[in-house]
C-alpha cells in the first residue's frame, strides 16, 4: 500500500516541471494560435543552461540564482526568436508557423550537441533538499516535495497575474477572441511578445528545475514537447487550471500505467487523450473555439489541373527520372528511390492538407500501418512482395477507416491532436506488441521478390507506382469528390448548405490519403529491407507536414515538390554533416521568412505577377 | 398546399427566449419578407429554417415534410435554395466552379473520383450565371468578385438546386441601391415564373416595400404584425418598434 502512495506522490512531482512546461505551451497557443513545437527545445535549454549556470556560480548559495537566471536567460533567447522569426510570418498560412518553431528547435538540438557535448549531464542536489524523509516507510526525497509545493504557487501565481493585471485580462481576452483585441486598437504585437516570453520562461524554468531529479541530455526535448502537448490537449487548449489537472492526470497515468499494465504502459496517455478528445472535444476544461471571422487569413489561390505544358513538364520529368539507373550508381539510385517514396508519401498528406483542409499531425501512422502490413504479410504469413504491398495498403486503410471515423467528428487543432494520438497509439502498439513486430528490434529482412531485387528495378517499380498514384491523386483532387473535399475546406458552411455531406466526405478523404501513405510506407519496408518503430514517429508525421508547408499548401503540387526537394537536401547535409539539423533546421528558417506561401507557392505568385505585367502592359 | 408552414416556433438560448410562437406560412410564386430590429430572432428563425438550429419548441414543414431532426444538407435535397448575409462562396474555384459544384451536388454526382469535375453540368452553370447577370464572369476568381457580384453569384449557387424555396438573408446588404432593386426584381421575376417561395430578410424598407408580397414583422422574438406591405407600413405598433428603437428607417407615406 506504501509503495503505491510513494509512486502517487512520485508522480505529483513529476507532474510539477511538466505543469510547468504545458503551461507555458498552453499560454502560447491560447494567444497566438501558434503551436510552440520548440517549446520542448526551450525545455531542454532551461536545464543546459542551468546546469552551467550552477558551474559557474557554485553549487552551494549559487543553486537558485542559477535556476532562476536559467529560466530568464530562456526567455530572452525565446523573445529573441519571437521577435526575429514569428512575427514574419504571424500572417502566413495557419500551421506555418509550427514549421518554424520545428526548425528552431532543430537548430536548438544541435547547438546544444556543439555547446555543452553528447554526454548526460547530471545537476548537484539542491542545497537543502538534498535528503530523503520517510514516507510511510519508504525514503522519499525532499526535493520532489518541493517541487510538489511549486506547481499549485505557479497555478496561483498565473492565476493572480490574468485576474488582476491589464496585461492579463488582454491575455484571457486574446484567447477567446483574437480578432476583437485586435481590433479594439490593443498593441498585438507586445502582447504576443510578452506572452511567447512567459511560456518560453515557463518552459526554461521547468527545465532548470528537472536537474537535481534528471540529468540535462538531447532527448528531453521531443519527450516533454508531446507529453506536454498531450497534456494541454487533454486540459482544454489556452486553460492553465485545465493544464494543471491533465498534467496530473497524465503524470499519474506514467506512474501507475507501468505497474498495472505494463504492456500498454505506453499507449496509455494517448488512449486517455483520444478518449476525452471523443469526448470533450475542447478539453476537460477549455472551450469550444470560436468560429474564427476570416478564412484564415490568406488569399486563396484558384486552384487548376495542369493545362498542356504542364502535363508535357510531368511527363518529362517522370521519363528522365526512368532514365537515372543509366548514368548513375546504386547509392545514387537507392537515394532516388527514398525521394520518390517520400514524395508520394508528402502527395497523401497535401490530398488531406491542402485539398481538405484537414492537418494531420500523425500521417506516419498510415505510412507506418503501410510498413508493417508489408512486412508481417511476408515475414510471418510468407506472401510475396506483390501480395505484401497490398496487405501493407489494406492496413493502411483499415487503420485509417478506424482513426479517422473519430477525427473526422472534430477539427482544426483539435483534429491535429486526435490524429497525433492515434498515430502515438500506433507507435506504442509497434513498439509494444513485441510478438508480432519484434517491438524495438523491428522486423527485418524484409526484401523485394526476385525480378525487382537489384536498386534500378526496385527504383523503376518505385516510379511507376508514385508517379501513377501521384498522377491518381491529382486526378482526384480535380474530380467532383475532390471539389467537395475542397469546397468544404474553402467554405464549411456553404458546402453543408449544398448538401455535401462534411463528416462522410472528410472520411473518404481522410481514407484515401492514408491508402497512398500505406503504399508509400510499404515500398519503403523493402527498400530499406526493415521495418522499425521509427516509421510511426512523430518526427515522421511532422516531417510530411514539412514537406507539404514548405512546398506550399495552398497549391497543388506543393506536396510533391516540397517533398522532393526537403527530402533531397536532408539526405545530402546528413551525409555531409554532423550538425545536419542545425543546417536543415536554418535552412527552413529561411526559407520559411522568404517564402511564406511555400516554395511553389512563391514560383505561382512570381508567374502571376508576371503574366499580369504583361497582360498591363498589352492594354491601350 | 403552402411550401413552408412554421407553427409555434421558439427557440430558447440558456433562459433567454431568442423567438417565441412565430407562426406563419409561405404559398409558391410568394415574396415575403420577415423584418424587425436588430435583435429581434430574424436570423434565428432562419437559421431554424434551414436546419442550422434546432428549434426549441413548435415545427416547421416545408412541401408538407417535417424538417425536425434534418441537417442544412438534407434540407437542400428537399429542394430548397439558401443564400447568406455574409456571402459564403468557394474561394478557390472560379465562379462558374462554385455553381457547377452546386449543380453536382443537386445532381448527386458528388462521390465521383475519376471524372473531371470542372466538364460537368458546363452549360447548365453558364445559363444561371447569365440568368443573375454573371454570364462574362465565369472565369473569373471567386477571391475578385465585387460584393454585389459575390451575393448575384449566391443567388445562381442556390438556384442550382432548382428550388421550390428560397431563404435569402439580406440578399441585397452591401450592393448600392440600383444594384439592390436589379436583384429584387430580378429575384422576384424569377419566383413568379418558377413558382418559387421567398423568403428574405431585409434592412432596407425600401426593398423590402418595394418587392415583398407580404411582411411579417418581428420584436423581440415574437410577431407583432403580418400582411401587405402598405397595411403593415400603417400599422402603429411596427412604427412603435421602429421609432422607438432608435432607428433610421422612417417609413414615409
Amino acid at each position: 500500500m506504501s509503495f503505491y502512495f510513494v509512486q502517487f506522490v512520485t508522480g505529483l512531482a513529476s507532474a510539477s516541471s511538466l505543469f510547468l512546461v504545458a503551461s507555458g505551451l498552453s499560454i502560447i497557443f491560447g494567444v497566438t494560435r501558434v503551436v510552440n513545437f520548440a517549446h520542448g527545445a526551450f525545455y531542454m535549454l532551461g536545464a543546459y543552461i542551468g546546469y552551467t549556470l550552477i558551474d559557474r556560480l557554485g553549487a552551494g548559495v549559487g543553486f537558485w540564482p542559477a535556476i532562476g537566471l536559467s529560466a530568464f536567460a530562456v526567455a530572452a533567447i525565446g523573445t529573441l526568436i519571437e521577435m526575429l522569426l514569428l512575427r514574419r510570418i504571424y500572417d502566413a498560412p495557419e500551421l506555418f508557423q509550427l514549421l518554424a518553431t520545428f526548425a528552431v528547435a532543430l537548430v536548438v538540438e544541435d547547438l546544444a550537441l556543439l555547446i555543452w557535448g553528447p554526454s548526460d549531464l547530471l545537476g548537484p542536489r539542491a542545497p537543502g533538499f538534498k535528503g530523503a524523509i520517510d514516507l510511510l516507510g519508504q525514503p522519499f526525497p525532499t526535493y520532489d516535495l518541493l517541487l510538489i509545493a511549486l506547481a499549485p504557487l505557479v497555478l496561483a501565481l498565473i492565476w493572480l497575474i490574468f485576474r488582476r493585471t491589464t496585461w492579463g485580462v488582454l491575455v484571457r481576452a486574446a484567447t477567446q477572441d483574437r480578432e476583437m483585441v485586435a481590433a479594439l486598437g490593443v498593441n498585438q504585437k507586445w502582447l504576443f511578445t510578452s506572452v511567447f516570453a512567459l511560456g518560453v520562461f515557463l518552459a526554461g524554468l521547468g527545465g532548470a528545475l528537472e536537474l537535481p531529479r534528471q540529468a540535462a541530455n538531447h532527448t528531453m526535448d521531443l519527450q516533454v514537447i508531446t507529453e506536454a502537448l498531450v497534456v494541454v490537449v487533454i486540459g482544454g487548449l489556452g486553460s492553465v487550471p485545465g493544464t494543471f489537472l491533465a498534467a496530473i492526470i497524465v503524470s499519474e497515468l506514467n506512474a501507475f500505467g507501468i505497474l498495472v499494465f505494463p504492456k500498454i504502459s505506453i499507449v496509455l496517455v494517448f488512449l486517455v487523450m483520444a478518449i476525452v478528445l471523443i469526448v470533450r472535444p475542447w478539453g476537460l476544461l477549455g472551450r469550444a473555439e470560436a468560429a474564427a471571422r476570416t478564412a484564415s487569413g490568406a488569399i486563396i489561390s484558384r486552384w487548376r489541373p495542369f493545362g498542356a505544358p504542364g502535363r508535357i513538364a510531368a511527363a518529362l520529368a517522370v521519363a528522365f527520372a526512368a532514365l537515372l539507373p543509366i548514368a548513375a550508381g546504386n547509392y545514387f539510385v537507392g537515394v532516388a528511390t527514398e525521394v520518390l517514396i517520400f514524395m508520394l508519401y508528402a502527395a497523401s498528406l497535401h490530398f488531406l492538407l491542402a485539398g481538405g483542409g484537414l492537418a494531420s499531425f500523425g500521417h506516419a501512422a498510415y505510412f507506418g500501418l503501410g510498413s508493417y502490413g508489408a512486412a508481417i504479410a511476408l515475414k510471418s504469413f510468407g506472401l510475396g512482395m506483390e501480395t505484401a504491398i497490398v496487405a501493407g495498403i489494406v492496413l493502411g486503410l483499415v487503420g485509417a477507416l478506424v482513426f479517422g471515423w473519430f477525427c473526422v467528428r472534430l477539427s482544426g487543432v483539435y483534429f491535429a491532436m486526435l490524429t497525433l494520438a492515434f498515430a502515438q497509439i500506433a507507435w506504442s502498439i509497434a513498439y509494444q506488441w513485441t510478438d508480432v513486430t519484434g517491438g524495438d528490434n523491428g522486423i527485418i529482412g524484409v526484401w523485394p521478390s526476385a525480378w525487382a531485387a537489384s536498386p534500378a528495378r526496385f527504383y523503376w517499380l518505385t516510379l511507376a507506382l508514385s508517379a501513377g498514384s501521384i498522377a491518381l491523386l491529382r486526378a482526384i483532387t480535380f474530380s467532383p469528390f475532390g471539389y467537395a473535399l475542397r469546397a468544404l475546406r474553402d467554405s464549411t458552411l456553404r458546402a453543408e448548405t449544398i448538401g455535401i455531406e462534411r463528416r462522410r466526405v472528410q472520411w473518404m478523404g481522410f481514407v484515401i490519403a492514408g491508402g497512398f501513405a500505406a503504399l508509400a510506407g510499404a515500398l519503403y519496408a523493402f527498400l530499406k529491407g526493415s521495418v522499425f518503430p521509427d516509421n510511426i514517429s512523430i518526427s515522421l508525421s511532422i516531417d510530411g507536414l514539412v514537406m507539404v508547408l514548405l512546398g506550399g499548401v495552398g497549391t497543388v503540387s506543393g506536396g510533391v515538390v516540397g517533398a522532393a526537394i526537403y527530402r533531397s537536401l536532408s539526405i545530402w547535409v546528413i551525409s555531409h554533416t554532423d550538425y545536419s539539423r542545425l543546417v536543415l533546421g536554418a535552412l527552413i528558417i529561411v526559407l520559411v521568412v522568404m517564402f511564406p506561401k511555400g516554395l511553389v507557392g512563391a514560383f505561382e505568385a512570381w508567374r502571376s505577377a508576371r503574366t499580369g505585367a504583361r497582360l498591363q502592359g498589352q492594354s491601350p | 398546399m403552402s411550401i413552408l408552414v412554421v407553427e409555434e416556433l421558439g427557440k430558447t438560448y440558456s433562459g433567454f427566449q431568442a423567438v417565441r410562437n412565430v407562426s406563419f406560412a409561405l404559398e409558391a410564386g410568394e415574396m415575403l419578407a420577415l423584418i424587425g430590429p436588430n435583435g429581434a430572432g430574424k436570423s434565428t428563425c432562419f437559421n431554424m429554417i434551414d436546419g442550422q438550429l434546432a428549434p426549441t419548441t413548435g415545427r416547421i414543414a416545408i412541401f408538407g415534410k417535417s424538417t425536425a431532426g434534418m441537417t442544412p444538407g438534407d434540407i437542400w435535397r428537399l429542394g430548397v435554395g439558401r443564400t447568406f448575409q455574409v456571402a459564403a462562396t468557394f474561394a478557390s474555384m472560379t465562379v462558374a466552379e462554385n455553381v457547377q459544384m452546386a449543380l453536382i451536388s443537386h445532381h448527386a454526382a458528388r462521390w465521383l473520383t475519376l471524372r473531371w469535375a470542372a466538364r460537368r453540368h458546363v452549360a447548365e452553370a453558364e445559363h444561371l450565371l447569365d440568368l443573375v447577370g454573371m454570364a462574362d464572369q465565369g472565369q473569373r476568381s471567386c477571391g475578385e468578385l465585387a460584393y454585389g457580384d459575390l451575393k448575384r453569384l449566391e443567388l445562381a449557387i442556390a438556384l442550382a438546386n432548382d428550388p421550390k424555396l428560397l431563404l435569402m438573408d439580406e440578399p441585397a446588404a452591401g450592393m448600392a441601391p440600383r444594384e439592390r432593386h436589379a436583384v429584387m426584381d430580378l429575384t422576384a421575376r424569377i419566383a413568379r415564373q418558377r413558382g418559387i417561395g421567398v423568403l428574405f430578410t431585409e434592412h432596407d424598407m425600401d426593398v423590402v416595400f418595394g418587392h415583398a408580397d407580404r411582411v411579417l414583422v418581428l420584436n423581440r422574438g415574437t410577431l407583432i404584425a403580418e400582411g401587405a406591405p402598405h397595411a403593415v407600413r400603417a400599422n402603429a405598433e411596427v412604427q412603435a418598434v421602429y421609432l422607438g428603437a432608435g432607428s433610421l428607417y422612417r417609413t414615409h407615406t
